[in-house]
């Protein structure tokens, strides 16, 4: 089986993030970039099944500009063993993605799709849905276990209320939460190697795709600054600021 | 304590700008090293040292190391991180592709080894002692040898030690006791007790192979005596694997100001049949092979300097943005954090501005040993040959020192809460103080840069040296921009012909005199050296701004910070030409029953 795992570059999550003077955007320049913690958790999940012999190929996918492939080249290093580079400089959202990614899928026929529930720089949780509805492939998303057996693959998801399985019939779509695994570092050797793994690069033209976001970005602004707290003499004061001041309780 | 993040910026900025990462890249031998390999590489060491290392250095610190029996326990957390540090071939980094490593030059090991020093102190000595054992067999190893242990010791299966020191033979080699008596089958038992040996014992891996230095019988006195002998702590089997204990017994480990994580063992040689040992390379050349791998040994300390240095700088910045205490000076306003007090941001910048001179330097130093090693020219590689032997008492002297006053600043900025351990700043500091003893000393480095490196050759190399960096002075004096540095670097090599030139002029019987300044002379040039860095970085640092490239926030501190070393720094350079000068003649006068 075939896996195609796709992979996002976002800010690391380390750098606190500044927005742009003219809060056009959050400002990215000679900002870290990272390959997006949930993504990282799908590479490895990927790895794990092809290791455990349940995966024969692992194929890593980005949709974004040249730099990504700064991330490709992790997934490569972590053991994927080729990589799909759909280069564009245009802002991609969920739905621009999951177009691309909806093609790559209808080329390469994987066996299954992973990606991380989402990414951490605009948090939509969309693109594997969409992806799972444009391909018409089940999906299992939130997944913290997935199990493969024969044509099936069993997801337990995490909900609100607790976990759940689905029963889904292969191919299908996986998004991963953050406790399906503890992706694992990179081997030197295996950083060395994945310079040489083959790496393609398309463009959405050549797949036949509009990547470009139909949502416009209207105005960024950082959250509003914490505010010092005040000490309270007692419960009761405590309960009367929390009804009229905070107006939090009734 | 804060979390680790290794300074990437700086790294990447100093590798491509400063120390001619694409020059050495186009070495023979070094063309793994492109830009992109190399930012993959740093990027995933600084995973591995902030998720692995980083997050044990304390537990290490608090367990320390016990002997239980002839057993030593090392730190619990120890043996998960050196397995996944072994499993993830960081070992072989810089070492040759034949035996199992990855041959990158040492500019590319220089930053990654500098995050694992960071990352946890006591945990890489282990590693590097590996490194170092590598080197030494690639030296001088027969084929044999090197088949049967290199691949090992490279991979990491087996570790490694170093066993030089004895009671009395401490920095003079010279009085080594250690005997070895050659046998009938050809191989030798070892006789005598070495003390000081870093991981000497412990049960992180399967086998230890101790390189030994001890006396044949027919051995001339003194340093010319010593041959060096392999010795496992279980000889191999007929398969190659560790069969029968050796007769190596751990009899005593240290306790230590700090590096708690790291046994400091006395080893026991031949208490019943001898230890057996195998000779490596010729008899009585022991000490020339260890002397070829002394400027690498005395690199990788000076690094360890930069390296503490760094993580009391992060640990010390992160509490001045969040203590809260006293009022702004200028404006009353209560409530900020100390940071804004402009002596603890003096702390902090110097701090800063002192960690970009020695790590431009240690860099740029490892360029040097690659193109020394690599360039066709054979002219080009003496030069830098030879700088990397005038300059390297400096690199592990001046940078040990620098690296000291660092975590003893960063103490201060912490303020109480530094003289307490639990903030671990205060374990830098302890961690720290072994760094400008061992591999020599100070004033060992001193000495060996004054008598070997600047009196032997009647000052040519740092003549030559003196010219390179005025040549950079007088560039940057045509940038009106950037021409008080220049004014600023050419005072300070104005300083440093005029004490090279009194050494010179001295005769013999101001042997005394000259060898009482010896320090403040290395510390002399260390200040000199890390000026003439600083001043390279702020010139890179322009050009880049001229021409719309890289972080201009950033760009803009590395010139800022060139200023104030040139401020704060760099008059320092006079004071100690002076204790050279002057301070030794006092020190020659001085009887010794006057103390």
């Amino acid at each position: 089986m075939k896996v195609l795992v796709a992979v996002k570059r976002v800010i690391d999550y380390n750098v606190k993030i500044r927005v742009k003077p003219d809060h056009s955007d959050v400002d990215l320049t000679n900002v870290k970039m990272a390959m997006n913690p949930f993504c990282e958790i799908a590479v490895e999940e990927a790895v794990r099944l092809k290791e455990r012999g349940v995966a024969t190929e692992v194929v890593a996918v980005t949709v974004g500009p040249k730099a990504a492939q700064e991330q490709l080249r992790t997934a490569l290093a972590l053991g994927a063993d080729r990589a799909i580079h759909v280069e564009t400089d245009e802002r991609v959202e969920s739905l621009g993605a999951a177009k691309a990614l909806a093609k790559l899928v209808e080329e390469e026929q994987p066996g299954m799709v992973i990606l991380g529930k989402q990414a951490i720089d605009t948090d939509n949780n969309q693109t594997g849905q969409m992806l799972a509805a444009l391909t018409g492939l089940p999906q299992g998303t939130f997944a913290s276990a997935v199990d493969v057996d024969g044509e099936k693959v069993q997801v337990t998801r995490e909900i609100d209320g607790g976990l759940q399985t689905v029963e889904l019939t292969l191919p299908a779509i996986v998004t991963t939460d953050l406790r399906l695994n503890e992706p694992r570092y990179a081997k030197l050797p295996d950083i060395m190697k994945a310079k040489k793994k083959p790496l393609d690069v398309k463009s959405p033209a050549d797949l036949g795709v509009e990547v470009a976001s139909k949502v416009k970005l209207l105005k960024v602004e950082p959250p509003a600054e914490r505010q010092g707290g005040v000490k309270v003499g007692s419960v009761d004061e405590l309960v009367d600021k929390l009804k009229n001041e905070a107006k939090v309780i009734s | 304590m804060i979390d680790y993040q290794a300074p990437m910026r700086d790294m990447q900025f100093i590798l491509g700008e400063l120390a001619g990462l694409p020059d050495v890249a186009a070495l023979p031998h070094c063309e793994d090293a492109s830009p992109d390999l190399v930012a993959a590489i740093l990027e995933e060491a600084g995973k591995f040292a902030t998720g692995v290392l980083a997050p044990i250095n304390r537990q290490g610190d608090l367990e320390g190391c016990r002997l239980k029996g002839e057993r030593v326990i090392v730190p619990d957390a120890w043996q998960s991180a050196y397995d996944q540090f072994r499993e993830a071939g960081w070992l072989g980094l810089s070492l040759p592709p034949e035996f199992g490593g990855q041959g990158l030059p040492k500019l590319v090991s220089t930053p990654v080894w500098e995050m694992w020093f960071s990352s946890n102190m006591a945990f890489t000595m282990l590693p590097q002692l590996n490194v170092g054992q590598a080197e030494a067999l690639l030296i001088a190893a027969s084929e044999e040898q090197k088949a049967t242990w290199l691949a090992k010791i490279v991979s990491g299966e087996w570790a490694a030690t170093m066993n030089l020191t004895e009671p009395q033979a401490g920095s003079d080699l010279a009085a080594t006791r250690m005997r070895a008596e050659p046998t009938e089958e050809g191989d030798y038992r070892l006789y005598g007790q070495k003390i000081y040996i870093s991981y000497g014992e412990h049960e992180l891996t399967p086998n230890i192979v101790h390189l030994v230095l001890a006396r044949l019988p027919d051995a001339p006195e003194g340093v010319k005596g010593l041959s060096l002998f392999l010795v496992p702590k279980y000889r191999l089997d007929a398969d190659g694997n560790p069969g029968e204990k050796n007769d190596v017994h751990c009899i005593s480990i240290e306790h230590k100001m700090g590096i708690h994580g790291s046994p400091t063992c006395t080893l026991s040689f031949g208490d019943t049949e001898g230890a057996v040992g195998y000779l490596v390379g010729e008899p009585h050349q022991g000490l020339k092979i260890m002397f070829i791998m002394m400027n690498e040994a005395r690199f990788g300390v000076g690094v360890q300097g930069v390296a503490l240095g760094e993580r009391a700088y992060q640990s010390a910045l992160d509490y001045a943005q969040e203590r809260v205490q006293g009022r702004n000076i200028v404006s009353g306003e209560a409530g900020q954090p100390i940071l804004y007090h402009p002596d603890v941001k003096r702390m902090l910048v110097g701090m800063r501005a002192r960690l970009l001179a020695m790590r431009t330097f240690l860099y740029t130093a490892a360029g040097w040993f690659d193109i020394a090693h690599h360039h066709p020219d054979t002219e080009v590689a003496d030069k830098h040959r030879r700088y990397v032997d005038l300059l390297m008492p400096v690199a592990k002297g001046w940078c040990t020192e620098v690296g000291n006053e660092l975590c003893d600043e960063a103490i201060q900025v912490f303020g109480g809460m530094g003289f307490v351990e639990e903030t671990g700043v205060a374990q830098l500091f302890r961690d720290a103080r072994i760094i400008t003893i061992y591999e020599g000393t100070t004033g060992i480095q001193a000495n060996d840069l004054l008598g070997r490196k600047i009196l032997r050759e009647k000052g040519a190399t740092l003549h030559e040296l003196l010219d390179d960096m005025r040549a950079v002075a007088r560039v940057v004096r045509e940038d009106s921009r950037l021409a008080d540095l220049a004014v600023g670097l050419e005072e300070m090599l104005e300083g440093l012909a005029a004490t090279t030139g009194w050494l010179l002029a001295q005769g013999k019987e101001q042997t005394a005199a000259l060898y009482g300044g010896a320090v403040p002379l290395l510390y002399q040039l260390g200040t000199v050296v890390g000026g003439w860095q600083l001043v390279r970085a702020a010139q890179a640092a322009q050009r880049q701004l001229d021409h719309g490239e890289g972080d201009p926030d950033y760009l803009d501190s590395v010139i800022a910070l060139a200023r104030f070393y040139m401020a704060s720094v760099a008059p320092e350079a006079a004071s100690h030409a002076r204790a050279v000068r002057e301070g030794g003649q006092v020190l020659a006068q001085f009887p010794e029953t006057g103390l």
